[in-house]
């Protein structure tokens, strides 16, 4: 399938929070991964007393001052287009946005902003010991601070602990824990921020690759490579078995977007997993034609993938769509139905109450209870809206898992050739490495067009899809707002590389 | 308590006196606040506050929303 534009009002205001938080996310990862590479580097140097460990740490600290400092406040835009572009969603999440969101200004503030001023400022000032805490609980604080923010994103793709409040309008907090524990943030979190890692590592590594081409900071360069290839060979396990924990969550919650990134349209027992393809561009939900033009297929791993069972059931589109009465799944057909009855009767609800009616609201709202699982299907107008779109899931998740795949085999080369003392004269593995620290871009930002597009059209899964979780602006309005973001963005970005560039080129100091 | 007070200030006194790359670092930061600033007062009003002064108001602006509109297609 391919996706064609659609220049409604939601779609720019859905395109300017992609933007948005493309942009966030260019900072994000090398904070969270190079804090803890600072961390190490540092910890060597009190561990061993040599001064070129200190000479590193301040070097590639300097470097994460100069990407703190870009990315500083990006992130409050997002909270901006919440209110303005998004109200009916901000107003109905507020009550559980509220504790995550407070809990990241509290552990972003008193942790990371504590003990950032001792870690650029403390050098030769404080003990050494005392440093070295400050700067692991800046690599720990700031981490902590994604934990809240990937708990309110992993809510929205798996809503659990809350009950909808037809009074108020909003989704209130009933178990703080089942939202903080839920399999979906959790798997959200320890993938996100262990492929950060990787993304920290391809930067030292990049940077340090552009050194021993450049045949400067030779030594500097190898120590930093050591360290960094180790820390995103273990960045690297982990992403992988926590890539594995969230196939199986997303299988089990959001069945759909799993068809989409597997471009499954008819669900089969002992399912095959697409390992590279390419989709037919004609096929539309309800096609009994072949998706693919071509794929190499692995028997049964999706089954294993989603289900822990080879022979299991893996539902595709049209059975999500249609229902499969066969496998038990109730369609996306039925599913508006029931959600139309939970809408009707939200609205007789709230008539009944406002004239007092409290037999006639008690009856709606005991109606209400039984539908609401399927509150946001009652505003899609066709079963197939329910699709998100299928090629760009589909792709990215096919470069994610390809660069994933190459990352620990670079960092094992790495590895290998630096502990042998023959990096220096390997100059495509330095060209390698300077490229790939652009391919740990690709890689997050492929992530996350997985996991937002994926679960299109929701907002919140099931609950509220994005054209009503909308404010009530015009086109224009969000237009506009959203090239002059463009042009911010672009400005910001630009000025960040230059100063990133002159600091590369000035190198650490080296004595 | 006094001397930690003091240490503490002098700590962060000497620290942004002595700042290089720092100085450029900050001058960007404030740069973009004051934009963002600017761009927040223009532009992003919050809609629910700006449109209505009480929460009933809204919740039932909200619920109005869900029960009457027929959103566009989203795919």
């Amino acid at each position: 399938m391919i996706e064609s534009f659609d220049l409604t009002q939601v779609n720019w205001a859905r395109a300017q929070f992609a933007l948005t938080a493309m942009y966030h996310w260019i900072f994000v990862p090398l904070t969270l991964g190079l804090a803890f590479l600072l961390a190490f580097f540092e910890t060597i140097y009190v561990r061993t007393g040599l001064e070129h460990w200190k000479t590193i740490t301040k070097f590639w600290m300097r470097l994460f001052a100069v990407n703190f400092a870009i990315g500083v406040a990006t992130g409050i835009i997002l909270e901006f287009e919440f209110g303005t572009n998004w109200s009916n969603y901000s107003w109905m999440v507020g009550d559980i946005f509220g504790a995550p969101l407070a809990a990241e200004g509290i552990f972003a503030f008193f942790l990371e902003a504590t003990f950032f001023a001792v870690m650029f400022f403390g050098w030769d000032r404080v003990s050494k010991r005392f440093h070295l805490i400050s700067t692991w609980m800046v690599a720990i604080g700031s981490n902590l601070s994604a934990l809240w923010i990937l708990v309110a994103n992993g809510w929205m793709q798996n809503p659990v602990g809350m009950a909808f409040n037809p009074d108020t309008a909003r989704f209130e907090m009933e178990n703080f824990w089942e939202i903080l524990f839920s399999p979906v943030a959790i798997s959200k979190f320890t993938h996100t921020t262990s492929s950060s890692f990787q993304v920290a590592a391809l930067f030292v590594i990049g940077i340090s690759c552009w050194f021993l081409l450049k045949k400067r900071h030779l030594a500097v360069a190898k120590r930093s490579i050591v360290v960094a290839s180790v820390f995103g060979l273990l960045a690297s396990g982990v992403v992988a078995f926590t890539g594995d924990e969230g196939a199986y969550t997303v299988a089990q919650k959001q069945p759909m977007k799993l068809a989409a990134i597997e471009g499954i349209y008819a669900g089969e027992e002992g399912c095959a997993l697409c390992a590279m393809g390419v989709l037919n561009p004609n096929m539309q939900p309800g096609d009994d034609d072949d998706p693919y033009i071509f794929a190499v297929k692995l028997p049964y791993v999706l089954s294993i993938l989603a289900n822990r069972d080879p022979n299991s059931f893996v539902p595709g589109i049209n059975d999500l769509v249609y229902g499969n009465p066969g496998q038990g799944i109730v369609g996306v057909t039925d599913r508006m139905d029931s959600g139309k009855i939970a809408l009707d009767e939200l609205a007789r609800y709230k008539i009944a109450r406002k004239v007092g009616d409290d037999q006639t609201a008690e009856a709606a709202l005991a109606l209400f209870r039984q539908h609401e699982d399927d509150l946001g299907y009652g505003f899609l107008q066709k079963p197939e809206e329910a699709v998100p779109p299928v090629a760009l899931s589909f792709y990215s998740f096919r470069v994610m898992v390809a660069l994933g795949t190459f990352f620990p085999i670079l960092f094992i080369a790495l590895l290998f050739f630096t502990m042998r003392n023959k990096i220096e004269s390997q100059v495509w593995l330095q060209r390698l490495g300077v490229l790939s620290l652009f391919l740990g871009y690709i890689a997050t930002q492929a992530g996350w067009v997985v996991a937002e597009v994926g679960r299109q059209p929701w907002a919140i899964q099931g609950l509220l899809p994005v054209s009503v979780a909308r404010s009530n602006l015009t086109t224009a309005t969000v237009q506009t707002t959203f090239f002059i973001f463009l042009v911010l963005f672009t400005v910001l970005l630009i000025a960040e590389l230059r100063i990133m560039l002159k600091q590369i080129s000035i190198g650490p100091e080296e004595n | 308590m006094f001397h930690l007070i003091k240490n503490t200030a002098l700590f962060y006194r000497d620290g942004f006196r002595s700042m290089v790359l720092g100085r450029t670092l900050w001058t960007i930061i404030l740069i973009k606040l004051a934009v963002l600033y600017l761009l927040s007062q223009l532009f992003f009003q919050d809609y629910l506050q700006n449109h209505f002064s009480t929460d009933a108001q809204r919740a039932d602006h909200v619920i109005s929303n869900l029960t009457t509109t027929h959103p566009p297609s989203t795919n």
